[in-house]
């Protein structure tokens, strides 16, 4: 398969500031993309599973015991940027996806990694 | 158990069959259980059985979980009456002419109201107060009355009373025994509640025996009194007593009491071993348990009984009670008559507050054994616990009762024995606590989680802190309070780094002070001392991924993912046009409309890409943000005073709006609510408020550090009659000195509590300035007055940040998963039924 089916471009790198996320859709699926201050770049599914809305995107980034996670804006669950999977509950992931940086632009693998602790 | 599965009956789905049932289906254990309901419906919640009159439903009242009996295979037989018990065939016959046979039999049939055989107590409008079918003969009969008496003065009596004068009737109660409450009270507290009830326009008529209920004539029934009075009502209620409901037992030959009851063991087995008996028609111990505590003991033992476990079901339990009858207090511990022998006893009475204490203490005045208390019953947790664990009194007892005498001795935790139940919904002592501490548990967060406590009302909370705090350092282990894994600090700590380094980052603060890349926890209590420090923009770059969603997005994050749009009313003044312009723009942004608690105005449902839109036509129109989203200062509740209101004394609407644009995107630990008062009536509630102003006729009086919320606390007068530049000095320093020390997330209330020193220490600094900081608190916050400046303006004409406010970094479409329902002519999101119905038909987008 050529690039342009299995990849998509999203934006410039420079439109997520350094430890934040912002949302976007990749094939109508809503995902969460994260930056950290070393330009690393994780996406995960948007959907929080514990209030029901689309919001992981506007979480806090942060880590936990070494762990990249974000904190659910709602009721504050965390779920780790490198696979989703929710630390306070392990049978809960988001979903992830593959994603690479060509210059400067995020560009994100459209088949979602699901993998259950 | 044996492999076989065992068929068990139980006689009786009341609240004590029902917790029966669940412990045992939470013991897993495998048998063929039958369930007789002599009722239409299935355990309903009795102790709030008066809430049916105040709008509760059966369905509010059931005490059933969903599908519970179908689930766990339980088969639920309602209207069906056991009337007999063949012991020799081990077989229950049922009023459906069944016979169900059965390896254990368990009786929870309660007990059924004692009606006085007085003649005439069968006429039509006589009730008794039980089960939901009662409560409904006597709404109806209510419904055609105008009058109404209670024959009996306990608990139960003057619940069915207060119900009574709630369905708009002249309400009576009578009594036998020359005082109210003679079970639970002593005569002066029966006096005493008699003057409160009675002051609630009920009448109250003791030491009278109802002889005969006769026809009236204006009214529809005379009472006819032995001493020759008479008393004209149109319906009755008895609440007499109760009478266990035995008859199963007593007909089957199984042993019952003289006064009734089927005698138990502490396995709650009767005479017969296959037969048991549980809640208020079990008679262990020569004593019948009228409260719905010990029959939940007996179920829990017993089902754990049945499960294998070989301890005893039942060692007896404690009857102190604390409630809320018609509006008062009361509160009864153990021997409240001081009947034990060579008892003495501790008064305390302030007639003209109505408030009556009395402590009942053993011979050697060592131990608590009793105590009444009415009109203020908050001694009551703290009583029980010396009562219940034997605690050693204190030199003078009285400190105990005595009304705010600035140190009532506290039981420091240390002195509770590890039986002391500490979480009282999930029945967690301190023993458990302990035992999970050894286990490792460290934080409260661990404690939930393994001990259950804490989990269900959290009216416990503070206690289980202080038994961890306790344990945790007479183990040795300093109570750590840092922040989180990332800073080995307290907020405090921090705070006093970053003002001493002049930290101006997040960065710079985690590279000198901490570790790792930060945290939901850390970030947000970071970005809020920068700004209380620096009053920074926050939507800079810079602390962008420190901001809660909130902060970040200026509105507050609702349940569906949009953002509520508030903006600031000071003082709860506003213009028409001001309305209009608000009304206007929330109907053509379809948002949902309602005016606060905080005298102003919500919007919600705001996607985050219509945010700057509303905003912008907001800012235009001369409004600014209200800080609703953020740890900051809220709002200036004010009454309108004396530029309308006959009895103002100052313009307290004029203060308030100064103090609201004063403080106005003032950053804290939490957020941070005033109030100013026009006189001493106090319509705007200043005294549950942070900071809170009331005017005399000299200038204003200044309360600090009341709370409403999770736990509400009365402010403090902090000082009188202060001039308008002295009260604003005051402010700003208690402000000032509360962000500078607060912990995180801590309400004045609760830093107040935690300060040593108390209410002086803080009038000290502030009043004589004791700590000479108080030009450089003044100095500070004015700095952060002067550098205001509205969030939502500054974000409006700055395109970086309105970068952030689009739905999708690569789709202008926003979120197509947002659906909305129509109720009362306004917008609200779908719930989750609702959203399936929808996909089924056709999506509907807004
Ligand atoms: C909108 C409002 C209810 C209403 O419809 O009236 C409200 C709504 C919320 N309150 Fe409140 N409170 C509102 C007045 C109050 C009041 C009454 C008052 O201010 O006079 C209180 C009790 C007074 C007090 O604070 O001492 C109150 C005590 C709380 C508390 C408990 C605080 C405490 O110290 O115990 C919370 C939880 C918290 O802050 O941690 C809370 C939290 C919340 C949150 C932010 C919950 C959340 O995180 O989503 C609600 C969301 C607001 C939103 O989405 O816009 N709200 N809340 C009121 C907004 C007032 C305003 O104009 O700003
Ligand atoms: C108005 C009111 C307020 C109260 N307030 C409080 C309070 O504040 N605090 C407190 O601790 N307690 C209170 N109580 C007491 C509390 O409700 C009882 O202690 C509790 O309900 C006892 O539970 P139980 O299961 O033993 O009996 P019940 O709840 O009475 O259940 C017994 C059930 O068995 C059924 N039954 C009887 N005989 C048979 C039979 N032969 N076959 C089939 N079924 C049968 C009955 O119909 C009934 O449904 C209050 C009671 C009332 C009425
Ligand atoms: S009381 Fe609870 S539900 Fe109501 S607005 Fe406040 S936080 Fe929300
Ligand atoms: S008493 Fe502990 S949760 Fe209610």
């Amino acid at each position: 398969m050529s690039m342009e089916e299995e990849w998509v471009a999203v934006c410039p790198t420079t439109d997520i500031l350094p430890w934040t996320g912002v949302a976007a859709r990749i094939d109508g699926q809503q995902v969460a993309i994260f930056r950290t201050a070393d330009n690393e770049i994780f996406v995960i599914g948007n959907h929080d599973p514990f209030s029901g809305a689309n919001v992981i995107s506007r979480g806090i980034v942060g880590d936990i015991d070494g762990e990249l996670v974000v904190a659910s804006p709602v009721y504050k669950q965390h779920f780790r940027l490198r696979d989703g999977i929710c630390i306070e509950d392990a049978q809960v992931s988001l979903g992830s996806w593959p994603v690479r940086i060509f210059d400067g632009i995020v560009v994100v693998g459209r088949h979602q990694q699901v993998r259950a602790a | 158990m044996s492999g076989r599965t065992d068929k068990l009956i139980v006689i009786g789905n009341g609240m004590v069959g029902q917790k029966f049932l669940e412990s045992l289906c939470e013991k897993n254990r495998d048998a063929d259980i039958a369930v007789l309901c002599e009722e239409s419906r299935p355990a309903y919640d009795r102790v709030q059985l008066s809430s049916y009159f105040s709008g509760s439903s059966a369905d509010d009242l059931s005490l059933v979980e969903g599908d519970f009996f179908d689930e766990k295979g339980i088969n639920l037989k309602k209207n069906c009456t056991a009337i007999g018990i063949d012991r020799k065939s081990k077989t229950v016959q049922t009023s459906d002419g069944d016979e169900l046979g059965y390896d254990k039999l368990v009786i929870a049939t309660g007990s059924f109201p004692f009606v006085p055989p007085i003649p005439g107590n069968d006429k039509a409008h006589c009730h008794v107060y039980r089960t939901i079918e009662d409560l409904e003969a006597i709404k109806a009969s209510a419904s055609e009355s105008s009058s109404g008496v209670v024959i009996g003065g306990g608990l139960l009596g003057l619940e069915a009373a207060k119900a009574l004068k709630d369905l708009g009737l002249e309400t009576h109660v009578v009594e036998f025994a020359p005082q109210l409450m003679a079970v639970q009270l002593d005569e002066r507290g029966g006096a005493l509640l008699r003057k409160k009830i009675e002051s609630l326009g009920v009448h109250v008529h003791t030491g009278k025996a109802t002889q005969e209920i006769a026809d009236g004539e204006q009214t529809r029934y005379q009472l006819k009194f032995s001493d020759g009075g008479t008393l004209n009502v149109d319906m009755l209620v008895f609440s007499a007593g109760i009478r266990p409901q035995d008859a199963l037992a007593r007909d089957c030959g199984l042993e019952v009491g003289e006064r009734g009851g089927v005698v138990v063991d502490d396995y709650c087995r009767t005479s017969d071993p296959d037969i048991y008996a549980i809640g208020e028609v079990a008679l262990w111990n020569g004593r019948i348990y009228g409260l719905v505590a010990p029959g939940y003991e007996m179920a829990r033992g017993l089902a754990a009984h049945l499960a294998g476990a070989d301890t005893p079901c039942f060692q007896g339990a404690d009857m102190s009670t604390k409630l809320k009858l018609l509006g008062v207090e009361v509160g009864s511990i153990g021997d409240a008559h001081a009947r034990t022998e060579g008892a003495h006893t501790c008064l305390f009475e302030d007639s003209t507050a109505g408030i009556y204490k009395k402590l009942v203490i053993s011979a050697d005045s060592q131990k608590l054994i009793g105590a009444v208390l009415i009109g203020d019953t908050s001694d009551y947790g703290n009583l029980l616990q010396i009562a219940l664990n034997d605690i050693k009194l204190p030199e003078n007892p009285a400190s105990l009762i005595m009304p705010d005498m600035g140190d009532a001795p506290g039981i420091g935790v240390d002195s509770l024995p590890d039986r002391a139940t500490i979480c009282s919904c999930n029945n967690v002592s301190k023993g458990d606590l302990c035992t999970a501490i050894d286990a490792g548990a460290v934080t409260l967060a661990d404690l939930k989680a393994q001990t259950a406590a804490s989990s269900s009302c959290g009216g416990c909370a503070a206690l289980v802190k202080q038994v961890l705090d306790a344990e945790l350092s007479a183990r040795g282990i300093t109570v750590k309070n840092h922040l989180c894994e990332h800073f080995s600090y307290s907020r405090q700590e921090l705070y006093h780094l970053v003002r001493v380094h002049e930290i101006k980052t997040f960065d710079a603060l985690l590279a000198q002070f901490g570790s790792g890349c930060g945290c939901d926890i850390c970030k947000p209590a970071v970005a809020s001392i920068l700004a209380s420090c620096w009053n920074d923009y926050v939507l800079s770059p810079s602390l962008a991924g420190l901001q809660d969603t909130n902060d970040y997005f200026l509105g507050n994050l609702q349940k569906d993912g949009t953002y509520s749009v508030v903006p600031r009313v000071p003082g709860g003044e506003i213009t028409p046009q001001g309305l209009i312009t608000i009304g206007d723009i929330a109907k053509r942004y379809d948002l949902y409309t309602k005016i606060t608690g905080g005298q102003r105005i919500d919007l919600f449902g705001a996607r985050v890409d219509q945010l700057p839109g509303i905003w912008q036509e907001l800012v235009d129109a001369g409004f600014e943000s209200g800080h609703a989203y953020g740890k900051a200062m809220r709002t200036v509740k004010s009454c309108v005073g004396s530029t309308w209101c006959r009895y103002g004394v100052q313009d307290s609407v004029g203060m308030a709006i100064f103090l609201e644009q004063r403080y106005r995107g003032l950053r804290a630990p939490h957020k941070i609510k005033l109030a100013v008062s026009g006189c001493t009536r106090e319509c705007a509630e200043a005294q549950g408020k942070d900071i809170g102003v009331i005017a005399t006729e000299k200038g204003w009086n200044l309360y600090v550090c009341g709370n409403g919320g999770m736990r509400p606390r009365h402010a403090e007068l902090f000082a009188v009659d202060l001039d308008n530049d002295t009260l604003v000095r005051y402010i700003d320093r208690i402000l000032m000195f509360y962000i500078r020390t607060a912990d995180r997330l801590q309400r004045t209330s609760v830093w107040r509590e935690n300060l040593e020193g108390g209410l002086e220490y803080l009038q000290d600094v502030v009043v004589n300035d004791s700590l000479s900081i108080g030009s450089e608190l003044e100095k500070q916050m004015q700095l952060i007055v002067d550098n205001y400046a509205c969030e939502w303006k500054a974000t409006l004409a700055d395109e970086e940040s309105l970068k952030r406010f689009r739905a999708f970094v690569n789709d202008p479409k926003p979120d197509e998963q947002l659906v909305y329902v129509r109720e009362r002519e306004q917008r609200r999101p779908a719930t989750e039924d609702e959203k399936l119905a929808m996909q089924r038909t056709d999506t509907m987008e807004v």
